[in-house]
């Protein structure tokens, strides 16, 4: 028995609408399955993973706080990978934008007022920009593959924030902990509700981004050249369209949203500078843009059911000591089952027996 | 044991690995498959190389496991890819991603555990040799077989004719297709090996770099050889090269951060990621020579219009 591909005259419209939600359903079965070995009840595994964090007020919250980094990266890697940019370090100039918008909070901690927040998110976006610059740069300049330099570049952030908190930027006072001192009243993002919960404005500030991304990339002319040059690099040439201000346009665009990601959180969920800000956030935020299809809408929900795994983990770990590791389980599985749902798309089915006589799968 | 002797065979040991890793990739490479997944394929094995080792209370048997598990995680790479025909990159970065969530939760009552050693070699006479003795003739097995697999690779690609075709595959696989050239059996064949070695590259990380079990533990070593193989221009002994280059960079300024020279710890411990990033620059910015060594269907997915 042997699967081969028919390619589809057109894609098929009906499977690019439903392969998130195959991939999604096939999750989920794969969720039970490894919950079952795993000698747990997949049903209530399954409830504590996906239900339980939406019952309560306070938990959607804090599914906001995780849902607004996840948003504002993947709108920004949307742009990226559909010019055939791979920029995946995003985890990098995530961190390197929440050092450049902390500055002013922890250099200069006299200064307060109400514009020190937004000076810190446009020096936020200002760091991850200069920083996703470089494999910009790189590939422009000497045509170095930019998936490898992007990603070094996140174990020199990790590095360098790491020495900028146990070094220069330690609290003086912090007992020797490796943390910097915490942000003044006028350097905290604010709350939306306070009332009910956590949730600062960086999910306002992710919805905001997802909608001017869109925009641009449905409605005007920049939009047009990202996806000419994702579907053929030769046909963007032709038309006219320059291939490397196009590949700083979408580095400087995701770079500076990572950057803001970083900035939002580490101004609004935690309040200071410590040696890990981030829980993996930059590379989650790559299955995010591909559950959402790379389109900054389908981004905003894919970005609240990736957040929810982080949730569905911690209260799995909780309720029925499953390991919270479980959720980047999850996530990966995840990615697996996209990529394999968006086969379909482009693809039929058949499955071939080895007598020769054919079966044939799918639409 | 002198200094000199000390430092040769601790980059010999932080060579292996990468070493080990890009070969396997190499061939992928070759073959026209661009897996981006070796650091997950990497840690795959480190954790089950590990974890069947303390259970068999056998080296030997961790390092099988750690070669099965490697080629196991390669083949959901290859079915996606090469039956399901999805996008490379994305395919090997979720192999990576999978890969570095699953160890972590796999490895998490290991976590502290003090590890089973792979033993050294010795022979009476030889290894005493002053100088060379222990790095020519007393190191541990894997060492050996990063060195065999080396030639080997070599030889296959270059003078066998199944390394003909593999070549010719990872060149133009629409004209292999049409000599009769069954592409993606060839290529399943090649993303297996890699599998395979990079498996075998965790386990060394496991049971003879560092014989304990930590999270996250080949940190950045999968990237570092996937940098390799463009480094050595796809070629086996320019790998070689470049893995004892990448060793010795290690190595160096793990002794400059015991030296304690002043410069702060963390920037000697990014130097090989910086070294990598250069090394890049410098070998991607002549064009041509890129543009002959790279297989030109890398990364391109084969779908046979019958």
């Amino acid at each position: 028995m042997r699967i081969e591909l028919v390619r589809r005259p057109q894609h098929s419209a009906l499977f690019s609408a439903l392969s998130p939600f195959i991939a999604l359903l096939l999750t989920l079965i794969a969720g039970a399955i490894l919950f079952s070995i795993l000698g747990k009840n997949p049903f209530a595994a399954l409830y504590s993973y996906f239900i339980e964090p939406l019952t309560e007020i306070w938990s959607i919250h804090e599914l906001l706080i995780k849902a607004a980094p996840l948003i504002l990266i993947a709108v920004g890697l949307s742009v990226c990978f559909l010019s055939n940019n791979w920029n995946i370090g995003a985890e990098g100039q995530f961190i390197a934008g929440g050092i450049a918008g902390s500055i002013l909070p922890i250099v200069f901690p006299d200064f307060q007022g109400w514009y020190v927040l937004p000076i810190m998110l446009l020096l936020g976006m200002a760091g991850g920009a200069a920083y996703a610059t470089i494999p910009a740069l790189l590939k422009v300049r000497f045509n170095t593959n930019e998936i490898l330099t992007s990603l070094m570049l996140v174990y020199v952030a990790q590095l360098f924030l790491d020495w900028l908190v146990r070094g220069p930027w330690r609290n003086p006072q912090g007992y020797n902990f490796p943390e910097t001192i915490q942000f003044n009243a006028s350097a905290i993002l604010p709350e939306i509700w306070t009332e009910s919960g956590r949730a600062h404005w960086g999910f306002i500030l992710a919805l905001i981004a997802a909608l001017a991304v869109w925009f641009t990339l449905s409605r005007t002319l920049s939009g047009f050249e990202i996806k000419v040059f994702g579907r053929s690099a030769r046909a963007g040439r032709f038309a006219g369209f320059s291939a490397g201000r196009l590949t700083f346009f979408a580095f400087l665009i995701s770079g500076a949203l990572a950057g803001l990601a970083g900035i939002a959180e580490v101004s609004g969920a935690v309040g200071q500078l410590r040696t890990s800000i981030s829980p993996g956030y930059g590379f989650t935020a790559i299955i995010v843009a591909f559950l959402g299809r790379l389109n900054p809408l389908g981004i905003v929900a894919a970005g609240l059911v990736l957040a929810l795994t982080y949730l569905g983990g911690e209260a799995a770990q909780i309720s029925l000591g499953i390991s919270e590791k479980s959720a980047r389980i999850f996530q990966g599985i995840m990615l697996f089952f996209i990529l394999a749902s968006d086969t379909l798309i482009y693809y039929r089915i058949r499955i071939v027996s080895r007598l020769g006589d054919t079966a044939a799968k799918g639409a | 044991m002198t200094m000199f002797e000390a430092i040769l065979l601790t980059i010999a040991t932080a060579a292996t690995p990468l070493l080990i890793a890009a070969l396997g990739e190499l061939v992928v490479e070759r073959s026209g498959v661009l897996n981006l997944g070796v650091e997950g394929m990497m840690i795959m094995g480190a954790v089950s190389g590990f974890a069947a080792a303390q259970m068999t209370g056998s080296a030997w048997l961790g390092l099988l496991a750690a070669v099965l598990a490697g080629a196991a995680f390669s083949l959901l790479f290859g079915f996606l890819t090469l039956t399901l025909a999805t996008n490379q990159v994305a395919t090997g970065l979720a192999l990576t991603l999978l890969g570095l969530g699953a160890s972590a939760m796999i490895g998490e009552s290991f976590v502290g555990l003090p590890g089973i050693r792979m033993q050294s070699l010795y022979i009476q006479g030889l290894t005493d040799i002053p100088y060379v003795g222990k790095f020519l003739f007393g190191q541990d097995p894997i060492f050996y077989l990063s060195i065999f697999l080396t030639a080997a690779v070599a030889w296959f690609l270059f003078k066998t004719r199944a390394g003909l075709t593999l070549r010719s595959v990872g060149d133009n696989h629409t004209s292999a297709h049409a000599l009769g050239v069954p592409v993606i059996r060839i290529r399943y064949l090649a993303v297996l090996f890699g599998g395979a070695c990079a498996g075998l590259a965790g386990a060394q990380l496991s049971l003879v770099y560092v014989p304990q079990w930590v999270e996250n533990m080949s940190s950045g070593r999968g990237w570092i050889a996937l940098a390799l193989v463009v480094f050595a221009s796809w070629r086996p002994w320019r790998i070689l090269a470049g893995a004892y280059l990448f060793g010795a960079v290690t190595i160096g300024q793990l002794h400059a951060q015991a030296l304690g020279i002043g410069v702060p710890s963390q920037l000697m411990s990014a130097l090989p990621y910086l070294a990598t990033i250069i090394v890049l620059v410098l070998i991607s910015r002549n064009k041509r020579l890129t543009l002959m060594n790279t297989p030109t269907s890398l990364g391109k997915a084969f779908v046979p219009d019958r």
